[in-house]
């Protein structure tokens, strides 16, 4: 259960009111989030939880991008949950890369 | 100051340059997916400012820098907040952002760059792991910040040692900071075979096969019971 929703705070004070910047940036979210994604579940699932570890580091920015703060703390444990070979807080932060997913379909 | 962007994630590029066009006298002259290609472009080119990611696939920002002979200020950027005392360790090192970056914060980073002058930390003399390469036969290895080519080929043994491995060619032996995974993922698996936890064997430098031990070169190495069959279907039995 995650309480947080993702937003663009973060990107809209970057841009500073530059249209162009805040359009090149979300899409290339758009193309980057998918694949990070489809690359993590790829190495969850087959068991490559080291290889998986180093996927969420790498989505932990964009989880951070999009607002999360609980979240955020979420991937850090689960980051380090994989490199000791534990899952617990799988289904957690696959709540938040669905939420991020379909914010994305939105922008 | 020029400046370079070394970073595997093209949106953290992209945020990094739009965050340089706030800073006055700062220019982006080039970004780069990866550290090698930096490398590449640093030896031809004066850079005054490195932006420049720890957390990459085969070669980490703590390899690149101490490939680096007179390295330029570096800012590293991270999502990692742990990695901060050992960046310190480094002089050229002039500040630790994590990511997402804030404007405030990055200016800041700019700032203590225009200023900064090293101080008198050492960079490690350590041995840091592999380089991806080229060409297929070659396998660069960091040493004392110089990055050494390896013909593969040549490679008759790999054995783990803590967190070292030591790489035994026909006419030397290297020890580099590294792993047996790491390095069994830039050796090709038609000609190299783990035979035990602890070492990785090149298969045409077998001299002989008894019990549960191979001898190559003047090694002997343990063949664990769970990697003996692999080896023998890699065998050319009569």
């Amino acid at each position: 259960m995650i309480t947080e929703k993702p937003n663009i705070t973060y990107i809209e004070n970057l841009a500073a009111g530059s249209k162009d910047f805040k359009q090149q940036l979300i899409d290339i979210m758009k193309k980057e989030f998918p694949q990070e994604r489809t690359v993590f579940i790829h190495n969850y699932k087959s068991n490559k939880l080291l290889d998986a570890a180093d996927n969420v580091h790498k989505l932990k920015h964009k989880i951070g991008m999009f607002g999360f703060e609980d979240g955020y703390q979420v991937a850090v444990d689960f980051e380090n949950e994989l490199k000791g070979e534990k899952n617990s807080l799988y289904s957690e932060f696959m709540l938040i890369l669905d939420a991020i997913e379909d914010f994305l379909k939105t922008l | 100051m020029n400046s370079i962007i070394i970073d595997d994630e093209q949106t953290a590029r992209v945020i990094i340059q739009q965050l340089c066009t706030h800073a006055e006298d700062l220019t982006v002259v080039k970004d780069f997916p990866n550290a090698i290609q930096a490398i590449k472009f640093l030896n031809q080119n004066d850079i005054d400012l490195i932006f420049l990611d720890i957390h990459m696939p085969d070669f980490t920002g703590f390899d690149f820098i101490q490939t680096l002979k007179n390295p330029p200020k570096i800012i590293l950027t991270t999502s990692d907040r742990n990695f901060a005392a050992e960046a310190f360790e480094y002089e050229c090192i002039v500040d630790y952002l994590v990511k997402p970056i804030t404007l405030p914060r990055f200016l800041k980073a700019i700032q203590k760059a225009e200023s900064f002058s090293p101080s008198e930390a050492v960079i490690p003399e350590t041995t840091t792991p592999i380089a991806n390469t080229n060409d297929e036969n070659d396998l660069y290895i960091n040493i004392d910040r110089r990055l050494i080519k390896i013909d593969i080929p040549s490679i008759y043994l790999v054995e783990a040692k803590g967190d070292y491995i030591t790489l035994k060619t026909d006419t030397k032996n290297y020890t580099v900071h590294s792993t047996l995974k790491k390095i069994e993922e830039k050796l090709p698996d038609d000609l190299f075979l783990k035979i035990h936890r602890s070492y990785v064997i090149n298969v045409k430098k077998i001299i002989d096969i008894e019990d549960n031990s191979v001898l190559i070169a003047k090694d002997v190495i343990p063949v664990s019971r769970s990697n003996r069959p692999e080896l023998m279907k890699r065998l050319n039995l009569l």
